[in-house]
């Protein structure tokens, strides 16, 4: 399981708009580098990142190999209810976390 | 240092020879290196990507702000935000934001999609740049209609076509 960072306010009002910073480990291996014996390396990265908001879709992003290695994505939403933000990473070779998040809001 | 460079179906000259050949273009003054770079992507593939996200429409430059450092001494991680002028109501806001990349080997960056439940329309990451290259956010606003910015960056360290040791 990849270790992710993911910075949410605790509490916000209704209506405020929040930024929501995430970063996950991940090598992002591009598929554009050799080895010293000439091989390519095969591509490795994280192509696609998912928030939802108790369910529905506030963001999402899709990422190509120009994306650093630890892909770090921050955006804003607004905060509408209490409740859960779910974090979801997918990418190549199978890869995929989760994370989720709650907010209170007043 | 090997000159295995991905994509570069001819083998190119090891560095020591660009640079060889770079103080004999400087005094001969005709020869220029340039034409051996390894092949990154070019303007036109860059202008095809962005013609596969905007199909027929135009892009006007404007609404948008994207920020990169002009000067950058490591390519691996550059930071980049895009910000965009809307009012994120439901009828108006933005739906989209693309990144672009002159010389990368692929163009693309990222894609993004957001709402009006995005409140303010900003996105900060951190990219990698080949080459110094001139850098392209685009939005898509609700109404169909293309706002961009440019920035060109300067990179001392490439990132991503290094060979491993």
């Amino acid at each position: 399981m990849a270790r992710a960072l993911i910075n949410v306010p605790a509490s916000a009002k209704r209506g405020e708009v929040i930024a929501i910073r995430t970063l996950i480990s991940h090598p992002m291996e591009s598929g554009f580098r050799h080895t010293s014996t000439g091989e390519r390396i095969p591509r490795d990265i994280i192509t696609g990142f998912v928030a939802r908001y108790n369910g529905e879709e506030i963001f999402r992003v899709e990422l190509f190999p120009a994306i650093a290695a630890n892909p770090f994505v921050t955006f804003n939403t607004v905060a509408t209810e209490s409740g859960t933000i779910e974090f979801e990473w997918s990418g190549d070779n199978g890869f995929s976390a989760t994370e989720r998040r709650n907010i209170t809001v007043e | 240092m090997s000159n295995k460079s991905p994509d570069n179906k001819i083998a190119g000259p090891s560095r020591r020879d660009m640079i060889r050949l770079a103080g004999l273009a400087g005094l001969a003054g005709s020869v220029t290196p340039l034409a051996m770079r390894p092949a990154y992507a070019t303007a036109e593939a860059m202008q095809e990507a962005i013609r596969k996200v905007v199909g027929e429409a135009t892009v006007t430059p404007g609404k948008v702000k994207l920020e990169i450092p002009p000067l950058v001494e490591n390519g691996n991680t550059v930071p980049c935000e895009v910000t965009v002028e809307s009012p994120m109501t439901p009828t108006d806001h933005v739906q989209a934001i693309y990144v672009f990349c002159e010389k990368n080997p692929q163009p693309n960056a990222f894609a993004a999609r957001l709402g009006p439940r995005a409140g303010r329309p900003a996105i900060a990451t951190r990219i990698r740049l080949a080459d110094t290259q001139t850098v392209i956010a685009i939005a898509e606003l609700s109404d169909g209609t293309f706002w961009s910015d440019s920035t060109d960056v300067i990179i001392t360290l490439g990132a991503c076509l290094e060979d491993l040791i």
